[in-house]
């Protein structure tokens, strides 16, 4: 059974890499009964839409 | 129409761009301080930042607005930055990332079975659309990354912002694999907990005050 840790390590990963069935199959039961490590998986996409944003010169503006 | 007028009004709305000296000089500014924080090194920053413009000058006529000319400039320096990165491997040794903070303790995250510490949890942020358009959120943004240990934002940005894949940053700051997904699992938690802590959870309280 996954722990948080590894499990947040498995979709940190998932940013950089496809996981494999044998990681994915785990990863969701551990995030079906696990709403800390759901919301940190969708706090990757949020990061992923934030930096995005910041690199097209979103951030550092004048207060408007 | 004649040719010449054609060309004049195509030209229109990119020459009024380029004799916009507030909105050039506010560009420049933003993109120095991003080249700056991807390269730490103001010399080559402002030199990237010199090509981008350059290059995206020769194009401007092309550009009806202000934010496409602002994205494809921020394109332009983006590449220029990937580009100096992927040659550092070659000139300089930025080999310094080598191992280092490996051993940090997540134990304030994690109990000892890898579990989250109750209080670290973390929760709904929901859609981040609306936060994006708030200039506050970008400096609390800003001060989260200038938090993360320097390795982690250097790995960090190189993958986020510079957009290079896994394998381009191993090489470029010679770091195995398995030493970089545990770099950015680690700056993403923090990262994250940063967020959440100074942004979501703030948000919360002043609603409750209010």
């Amino acid at each position: 059974m996954l722990n948080c840790h590894d499990a947040t390590k498995l979709m940190s990963e998932a940013q950089e890499r496809p996981l494999s069935l044998t990681e994915k199959v785990p990863l969701k039961l551990h995030t079906m009964m696990c709403a800390g490590c759901r919301n940190f998986g969708e706090q990757m996409n949020s990061l992923r839409v934030m930096t995005r944003a910041y690199a097209k010169g979103k951030g550092g503006q004048e207060k408007k | 129409m004649t040719d010449a007028n054609k060309q004049r009004g195509a030209n229109g709305a990119g020459n009024s761009l380029l004799t916009d000296t507030v909105f050039l000089e506010d560009i420049r500014r933003q993109m120095i301080k991003f080249a700056t924080l991807q390269l730490s090194d103001a010399h080559q920053a402002e030199d990237a930042v010199q090509e981008a413009l350059i290059g995206a000058m020769k194009n401007a006529a092309s550009f009806g607005g202000r934010a496409a000319f602002k994205t494809w400039m921020f394109a332009i320096l983006k590449n220029k930055i990937a580009d100096i990165l992927r040659y550092k491997q070659r000139t300089v040794n930025v080999g310094s990332l080598g191992s280092g903070d490996d051993d940090e303790d997540m134990s304030e995250l994690f109990d000892s079975k890898g579990y989250w510490q109750v209080e670290e949890r973390p929760v709904a942020w929901g859609n981040p659309e609306a936060t994006l358009r708030e200039s506050h959120f970008w400096r609390v943004f800003e001060a989260c990354l200038e938090g993360l240990p320097p390795k982690q934002a250097r790995v960090f940005m190189m993958r986020e912002f510079i957009e290079l894949e896994a394998d381009e940053i191993c090489a470029a700051v010679e770091l195995t694999t398995s030493n970089l997904h545990v770099l950015l699992h680690r700056s993403r938690l923090r990262l994250r907990e940063c967020i959440e802590n100074k942004w979501y959870l703030e948000g919360e309280k002043h609603v409750e005050l209010s």
